[in-house]
């Protein structure tokens, strides 16, 4: 059955459209992830333009971070003072991000730009879970316990100023880099369409040494509030926000998340880390090869203005 | 679909100068007005007309050619070519083609030069390569020859997106004086109001021209939302925000398990 989305001007097959969702959905709710990163290429690929997919991924991301935020605010799982003052910065990036996206836009550069991030982001996050998750498997099987924080060891970070503590996640860490990681995630984040789950949960444990038990509510309640706000922005200022997709998405996207949750749920926690990070690192690949591959046609057709 | 369906009989008469042998062109569109709704997959109208004498007496010629050009409204498009930058491939060169035809169709009984010969085909732009296409090159503005690869490049990727056409058979005639023009339109064809230029040959020359004109609107709900996302940004992000909230507590309702 087709259905004309108004924004992106062109029909589009509903149960396609439904079924991307509940994909996405399945993975995003078995890694905890938003699944942006996914989504926003499988829009493109389907003839979605890539301005139009980033800006409604926004929407259908924050609809599936609500589903995971509440079910972890009732697990009391989610520390609400630290994904305040990683917002309070994420919403700065957000704003940074949408305008970079307009002038990306007006200069030709989107297409390369979304592109080029991508490769170097997913594959250089891929090869780290990859790599991490491997020793892990390793130390298991020799017997060692797994050493994901070391109490006591500090890095560079935990010697800057203007420290904080963060109760429910039990650490005293420096606002800076908190604000640092804040308004890199959100610039990302409105530039890519992506919600930056799988980027700000290990920057959260790596740099911050956020426990597991507060890491991904605390991330979802950061990547919700800086889609919503992306949603708005997108909408208020490009327009390409295009309702009847995201609407579209979203309900395939909820509903696959709770299957996917549940399967996460019984997976251990390496073997899900290994297999997300193939993931990630799979995408970049696929991304690079379109960038260094020569096109199919090296001619493009924009639209700049209805007269 | 309703291609057929109803007949709006609005009829456009135009007469030729000519007073010795002089035709006239009566055409009737089968639909003035397209609406593009949900289930909107693209359709074909069709124009139907009759070659009339214009006078009682006056005679008409043996055989007659016809040129249907088809021009949606005007846009302002950016073509952009890539090259290979360090590897990878980058926009490097664009051009801006000024004003031109978002849709333009051009449909004849037989090729277009072999209807008239390129001096008057290029006079009255009959055909995609005869049509002035409006190119910005820095601060000059122009119309560039028609073997110049941006413009060529151009039409290719508007026939690859069904925007742009040109057929040798769109023209049919039932008799030799009556004629069915099949108007296809696809289903991302832009919206506004298109004219239709009919145009009369015989002996190479032409004879006499009529037009027309039909609308294609969204309608109903996709009209609603999109009016909203141009002119109400801020109001409508904050409802897509709200909807994206409101579906994201209600699975939480809908799945609970504890």
């Amino acid at each position: 059955m087709q259905i004309y989305l108004p924004i992106a001007d062109m029909p589009v097959n509903i149960f396609l459209v439904l079924a991307m969702g509940l994909t996405i959905g399945f993975i995003s709710g078995m890694f905890g992830i938003g699944g942006g990163f996914l989504m926003t290429p499988l829009l493109i690929f389907i003839g979605i333009s890539p301005a139009v997919a980033v800006a409604s991924v926004s929407s259908h991301i924050a609809a599936s971070t609500f589903t995971g935020a509440i079910s972890y605010w009732r697990k009391r799982a989610i520390d609400l003072s630290l994904a305040l003052m990683l917002l309070a910065a994420g919403i700065l990036g957000t704003a940074a991000g949408v305008w970079l996206f307009t002038v990306l836009r007006e200069l030709d550069q989107l297409d390369l730009t979304i592109g080029l991030s991508y490769v170097t982001l997913l594959t250089t996050v891929g090869a780290l879970m990859i790599n991490e998750s491997v020793q892990a498997e390793l130390r298991a099987r020799r017997g060692q316990p797994a050493t994901l924080r070391r109490p006591g060891s500090h890095n560079w970070v935990h010697g800057l100023p203007l420290k904080m503590r963060f109760k429910r996640s039990k650490i005293y860490v420096s606002v800076i880099p908190v604000w640092g990681i804040g308004f890199l995630i959100g610039f990302i984040g409105a530039v890519l369409g992506i919600g930056g789950g799988f980027l700000l949960v290990p920057m959260l444990i790596y740099f911050l040494r956020v426990p597991t038990a507060t890491v991904i509510g605390t991330s979802m309640v950061m990547t919700l509030i800086t889609m919503t706000s992306a949603t708005v922005m997108h909408a208020a200022t490009n327009h390409l926000v295009d309702a009847v997709l995201a609407l579209i998405l979203m309900v395939g996207g909820v509903i696959g998340a709770q299957f996917g949750a549940h399967t996460g749920q019984r997976m251990r926690a390496e073997r899900l880390r290994l297999l997300l990070g193939l993931l990630v690192f799979a995408v970049g690949l696929r991304f690079a090869y379109d960038l260094v591959v020569m096109p199919d046609d090296l001619y493009s057709v924009r639209i700049v203005r209805i007269e | 679909m309703r291609r057929l369906g109803l007949i709006v009989a609005l009829i456009v008469a135009a007469t030729a100068a000519a007073p010795a042998q002089a035709e006239k062109l009566v055409v009737s569109l089968s639909n003035h007005r397209v609406a593009v709704t949900s289930n909107f997959v693209g359709t074909e109208l069709v124009l139907f007309g009759t070659i009339e004498p214009d006078a009682p007496r006056a005679a008409l010629r043996g055989s007659y050619d016809l040129v249907t050009t088809v021009t949606g409204p005007t846009v302002t498009l950016r073509t952009r070519r890539k090259e290979r930058v360090l590897g990878i491939w980058v926009n490097v060169d664009s051009r801006e083609f000024i004003r031109v035809p978002s849709y333009l169709s051009v449909l004849s009984n037989r090729p277009i030069l072999q209807i008239v010969d390129p001096t008057a085909a290029r006079r009255l732009q009959l055909g995609l390569n005869h049509i002035i296409l409006t190119q910005r090159i820095g601060s000059d503005f122009a119309d560039s020859v028609s073997d110049d690869p941006f413009r060529v490049n151009f039409i290719r990727l508007e026939k690859e997106a069904e925007q742009y056409r040109e057929e040798s058979n769109g023209v049919t005639f039932l008799t030799p004086t009556v004629f069915r023009v099949s108007i296809p339109l696809p289903a991302n064809v832009p919206t506004g109001t298109y004219t239709v230029d009919v145009k009369l040959f015989a002996g190479g020359q032409m004879i006499t021209r009529t037009n027309t004109a039909l609308e294609v609107i969204k309608s109903g709900f996709e009209q609603y939302v999109f009016e909203a996302s141009q002119h109400h940004g801020l109001i409508y992000g904050i409802v897509t925000a709200m909807m994206a909230l409101m579906i994201g507590w209600f699975a939480t309702v809908v799945f609970r398990r504890d």
